[in-house]
């Protein structure tokens, strides 16, 4: 990666040097303050994310037993479905007005882009998320012993779904109703997540301990942020071409 | 064939069907594989015509 | 030494193999096929344990076997597609995705009757069953993506990096038995050493992998040229090719 940037193409203007550290944070600033003046927008998903989990234990009328014994599975499915959505904004709106191809032509390279993007998207739904969480256990009656498991595992998830998502979101950015295809396609790579997510969370209410689950939980988050960025920007380059 | 064969030590509606699916399968598998190069060559003589016709 | 494997970059050539290799794959198979089925039905003797049930592995080990071989060949032909630009393997992973799929079916739906008198259940979420269901949901995201796009070129590149993605499935599969407490049994055959089965099970078996793999080479063949036209569809040595 070059350590350069140029500025824009008026002649005679100053070139500006960006490092790369500096481009992953002008860009991390950028999308952060871009979410924050569309609060409606960012509290979205985190509504969606409440009323699903509230609509498993309308529709199913169980007792507090019961509904303890689903609890770690309707968290984990409630925070897939509402991570899911916001999703397809990934990289779409940048997209469409050309932004994304001039952020590619930057000399940083896209993968920086792409790190700083996905991260920006994690603090604003998966983080949220988490912060909702022991709002929403109390409400599917887990017991707050498991609350620090629960959290550090949707953690751990949220952040592994924002990078499998951005392949997802990467590859659909130039179709019209990419957002079905989306889901379609992120979902499968996302069940493992959800087996030791709501495992770690179901062991630590039942007692025993749910380090093998959370270990598992966190090698897959590793494996992903690790290969995830070169998937998620080769699949941007293909849709730019 | 004797009725022991058919069926099958009492399996026989668990054995016959899976046999039946995998046959069915491999005959989907023919039948659409042949069915798709003969859509490939029709469309590809059509775009030959095509072509030739806006050459003449 | 290598022109046979450069000339496989050409579009006449592949088309022209494939077509002069299907009839051989298609007797062979069928010989394959016919010995396995009937040897297997017929002159293998029944388990101590399971009966005359554990003849659903003549058709289950090979769907399942041939769903994972099916994944990966989709995967690397994609991937020399993507990394060379060779067409080819484009056409090649285009053409494998809906076999394989055919066979991750029937590797579940015979798994599945199996484990009715076996298990005591039609379904378990249990590792092997699960990641092989995910494999199903990983074809038929690859098939919906590739011709969501206006460019097919665009498409096949696309289908081809998720793919890709998607290959870590294939040895969590494989080794779901041997990492978890599962309840599929573990390898039966490609132990090292002496296999768990005694031959009179185990040659019809063996004929009917072969047989299954080279059926798919037959399907392949065919699907292949297919795959061929349609991305060729313009070039000249079609014409030769079409009027036949």
């Amino acid at each position: 990666m070059t350590a350069a940037t140029t500025a824009a193409a008026a002649p005679g203007a100053p070139v500006i040097k960006v490092g790369v550290q500096n481009a992953f944070l002008l860009v991390l600033r950028r999308e952060l303050a871009l979410s924050f003046r569309r609060p409606d927008q960012l509290l979205q998903p985190l509504v969606f994310f409440l009323i699903v989990t509230t609509l498993f234990p309308l529709g199913l009328s169980v007792q507090l037993s019961l509904l303890r014994d689903m609890a770690p599975g309707v968290l984990w499915v409630a925070a897939l479905l509402s991570s899911l959505l916001s999703l397809d904004a990934l990289f779409k709106s940048d997209a469409d007005d050309g932004t994304l191809e001039q952020l590619a032509l930057a000399g940083q390279g896209l993968y920086v882009i792409v790190m700083a993007k996905t991260l920006a998207h994690w603090l604003v739904s998966g983080a949220a998320l988490v912060l909702a969480s022991p709002l929403v256990g109390t409400a599917l009656a887990i017991p707050e012993m498991a609350f620090g498991t629960m959290m550090l595992s949707l953690t751990l998830g949220t952040l592994t779904l924002s990078w499998l998502g951005a392949i997802g979101a990467g590859l659909t950015v130039g179709l019209k109703r990419g957002n079905v295809l989306l889901s379609l396609i992120v979902l499968p790579l996302a069940m493992p997540l959800l087996i030791f997510g709501a495992g770690a969370t179901d062991r630590a209410i039942s007692g025993t301990s749910a380090a093998g689950a959370l270990y598992l939980l966190a090698a897959l988050c590793v494996l992903t942020f690790t290969l995830a960025p070169f998937a998620a920007t080769a699949a941007l380059r293909i849709s730019l071409e | 064939m004797t009725g022991a064969f058919w069926a099958m030590g009492g399996y026989a509606r668990y054995v016959w069907p899976c046999f039946g699916f995998a046959g069915a399968v491999l005959c989907w598998n023919l039948w659409s594989a042949r069915g798709h190069l003969a859509a490939a060559r029709i469309r590809a003589a059509r775009a030959l015509a095509m072509n030739a016709g806006e050459n003449v | 030494m290598w022109t046979w494997f450069y000339k496989l970059a050409s579009p006449p050539h592949v088309y022209g193999v494939a077509a002069a290799l299907t009839p051989w794959f298609s007797a062979l198979a069928a010989l394959a096929i016919g010995y396995g089925t009937i040897a297997g039905l017929a002159f293998a003797p029944p388990d101590y344990q399971q009966g005359d049930a554990f003849r659903i592995i003549y058709v289950h080990a090979p769907a399942a076997w041939l769903s994972l071989f099916a994944y990966t060949t989709m995967a690397v032909a994609g991937g020399i597609g993507l990394i060379w630009r060779i067409k080819m393997g484009h056409a090649v992973a285009a053409a494998t995705a809906p076999i394989g799929a055919s066979f991750t079916l029937l590797a579940l739906v015979t798994g599945s009757l199996w484990g009715r008198p076996m298990w005591g259940t039609y379904w378990a979420w249990d590792p092997r069953l699960t990641s092989e269901l995910i494999l199903l949901f990983l074809y038929i995201g690859v098939m919906s993506l590739r011709p969501a796009f206006e460019d097919p070129g665009r498409g096949d590149r696309a289908a081809a990096l998720l793919s890709i993605v998607g290959v870590v499935n294939v040895p969590i599969i494989h080794y779901s038995v041997l990492w978890w407490n599962s309840l599929h049994q573990g390898a039966t055959v490609a132990k090292i050493g002496k296999p768990a089965m005694p031959g009179s099970m185990l040659w019809p078996l063996l004929s009917m992998l072969l047989g299954f793999m080279l059926f798919y080479g037959a399907v392949l063949c065919i699907r292949v040229r297919g795959e061929v036209l349609n991305r060729e569809r313009q070039a000249a040595w079609v014409r030769e090719a079409v009027k036949t």
